[in-house]
């Protein structure tokens, strides 16, 4: 009864939270890590882009239901999210026309690219600050049902001492998520664009020479990347709460999760963002009450870290990859 | 040139001139290939081979000179739009798509068809069994040898009517090398011209039709791949004795 409890308590705090979370991330960094295969440089402008699309699918949710539409037991913002990418995607092909083309005509370095996109991050950071309703405050707009099932529910079931929860956002995380990445790899390894795409990334010179038009597949990508961001910053405002500041923090954990699993691979970014994802919940869980029912009694809470530090992981498990396997664990490009 | 001769080169390349920066690589190069026809280029180091080749696929701007395929003018064309027109170029390094599979190379080499390209396709791999038997392990997987089939059959997927290679055998064992150049005769069969730059002169000039050589960005000999290699002055100077 006590090792069910154990791994009751584990699934509730560790497994189910770092799994949501981890999905997010591995949204986030799948972005990252498309850009920096096609258009070579790492885009710190992707924390302030989800962001951005989050307050854009925010606006076009509170538009939804003002309207009276719902999505029943489903949130309203998972109706609104299409718009919201669609207008992200309008403003992102906008910096690249605007930005980004002039340093790929003259085959800039790409840290010029980088310094571009953080002043691209600092505009589209000041913008989603002055929408109207989102500015610097902390929103929610999560409606429709709160749980799949509660820690009550779940108690009275199993007659535990210990509760599982899962809310209606973090299945619907999980859910979206293996949809995303379903879709993207179908069309990345069966459709003719997407095998451009991987064509441009690999050889730029020699797919141009095989008729790719390299402004086609850098269009695609900046709206695929951004759909993903999008859904990415949608879902994490959906389980937690939507706040410009931390989504220009959580850049730090995905840009950790793209290069954990090899800049530049798809599939890397996905793995890379649960291994940060579980690294940073694990490492700031307080293991007390599980090796409690394991049949320990320690003295301490048993946490490595305090959550205020949980980004600390996401660096050093940065530097060690960069120190030791550079091009990650699934062999992307050296950064 | 004989320009007045009723029977047109197909590829005719003459006085190009040109370079990379102010001072000129290519002094009057001249380089002709008949239909169906097997040409190399050789030459000392720093000759200007790889460049008059380059030249001629349109990724160097010609001061002077003008390059007609099939008689038509296509000096000003870049070297995408000469793709369109048939031509097919295998360049010496990074020439082929290391992480897609070697399906998946050839499907990019035809990716400006818009016909169904599986004969084609089927083609290569009747030219190259060995990879035929890989086509769904990635590229850069392949040994060298089976990387430079893979990058020619990339460049016939869009069906050239010349394909023009650079250095194909570079860095090939010398059996490797044998079976390129056997494979080589045998695309030039189906009426496909070649345009060649090697740097295994001697091998090279024995399946010539036509062979170049070039001294210092100009043509210095020019004749039959047999005829090239029995000249005692080419002999001494470029082929070692």
């Amino acid at each position: 009864m006590d090792i069910l409890n154990a791994i009751v308590l584990l699934l509730n705090f560790v497994v189910v939270p770092a799994a949501a979370y981890g999905a997010q991330l591995a949204l986030g960094a799948l972005g990252v890590t498309l850009i920096y295969g096609i258009l070579r440089f790492s885009n710190f402008a992707h924390g302030d882009t989800m962001a951005f699309g989050t307050a854009m699918v925010i606006l076009v949710t509170w538009g939804l239901q003002a309207m009276g539409i719902s999505l029943g037991p489903l949130p309203t913002a998972l109706l609104a999210l299409p718009f919201g990418i669609a207008l992200t995607s309008i403003f992102v092909l906008g910096t690249d026309r605007v930005v980004y083309r002039f340093y790929r005509k003259k085959r800039s370095e790409p840290i010029i690219l980088v310094m571009a996109s953080v002043g691209v991050m600092f505009v589209m950071n000041g913008l989603t600050r002055m929408l109207p309703g989102i500015g610097v405050n902390e929103v929610r707009f999560d409606d429709g049902a709160r749980f799949l099932f509660s820690v009550q529910e779940f108690k009275a079931w199993t007659g535990l001492t210990e509760g599982l929860s899962l809310r209606v956002s973090q299945a619907l995380t999980l859910i979206v998520t293996a949809l995303c990445c379903w879709a993207l790899f179908r069309f990345l390894n069966r459709s003719r664009e997407g095998k451009a795409m991987r064509a441009y990334s690999d050889n730029e010179d020699l797919a141009l020479l095989s008729g790719i038009d390299p402004e086609r597949v850098v269009r695609l990508t900046w709206i695929i990347a951004t759909a993903l961001a999008v859904t990415a910053g949608t879902l994490y405002g959906l389980d937690k709460s939507f706040k410009a500041f931390n989504y220009f923090q959580i850049l730090l954990p995905i840009f950790a999760a793209a290069i954990v699993g090899g800049l530049g691979n798809p599939l890397g970014a996905v793995a890379g963002g649960f291994i940060v994802a579980f690294s940073e919940v694990a490492i700031t869980y307080p293991w007390k009450k599980v090796a409690n029912y394991l049949g320990f009694e320690p003295d301490g809470l048993l946490q490595l870290l305090s959550t205020e530090y949980k980004f600390a992981v996401s660096f050093v498990i940065l530097i060690v990859v960069l120190l030791f396997r550079p091009t990650g664990l699934f062999r992307g490009k050296s950064v | 040139m004989a320009q007045t001769s009723t029977e047109r080169p197909f590829l005719s390349a003459t006085d190009m001139r040109g370079g990379y920066g102010k001072a000129d690589i290519l002094n009057g190069c001249t380089l002709t290939v008949e239909k169906g026809q097997i040409a190399v280029i050789v030459g000392p180091n720093g000759a200007g081979k790889s460049t008059a080749m380059k030249a001629v696929f349109g990724m160097l701007n010609l001061r002077e000179g003008a390059v007609l395929l099939d008689g038509q003018d296509i000096t000003a064309l870049t070297p995408q739009e000469r793709v369109h027109k048939g031509m097919g170029f295998v360049p010496q390094t990074h020439n082929i798509f290391p992480t897609m599979t070697v399906e998946e190379n050839l499907e990019m080499g035809a990716f400006i068809r818009t016909d169904d390209c599986r004969a084609t396709m089927e083609q290569v791999y009747h030219l190259f069994p060995a990879v035929a038997d890989k086509r769904r392990q990635n590229a850069g997987e392949l040994s060298g040898g089976q990387r430079q089939q893979v990058a020619v059959g990339r460049a016939l997927m869009t069906r050239p009517s010349l394909l023009m290679l650079d250095e194909p055998t570079a860095g090939v064992s010398p059996i490797v090398m044998d079976e390129l150049f056997d494979r080589i005769i045998e695309v030039a069969r189906t009426g496909i011209s070649i345009l060649m730059v090697e740097q295994n002169a001697r091998q090279a000039l024995e399946i010539a039709d036509i062979g170049y050589v070039l001294v210092q960005g100009a043509n210095a000999y020019t004749d039959t791949g047999p005829a090239l290699l029995a000249d005692p002055e080419v002999r001494r100077t470029f082929l070692g004795g």
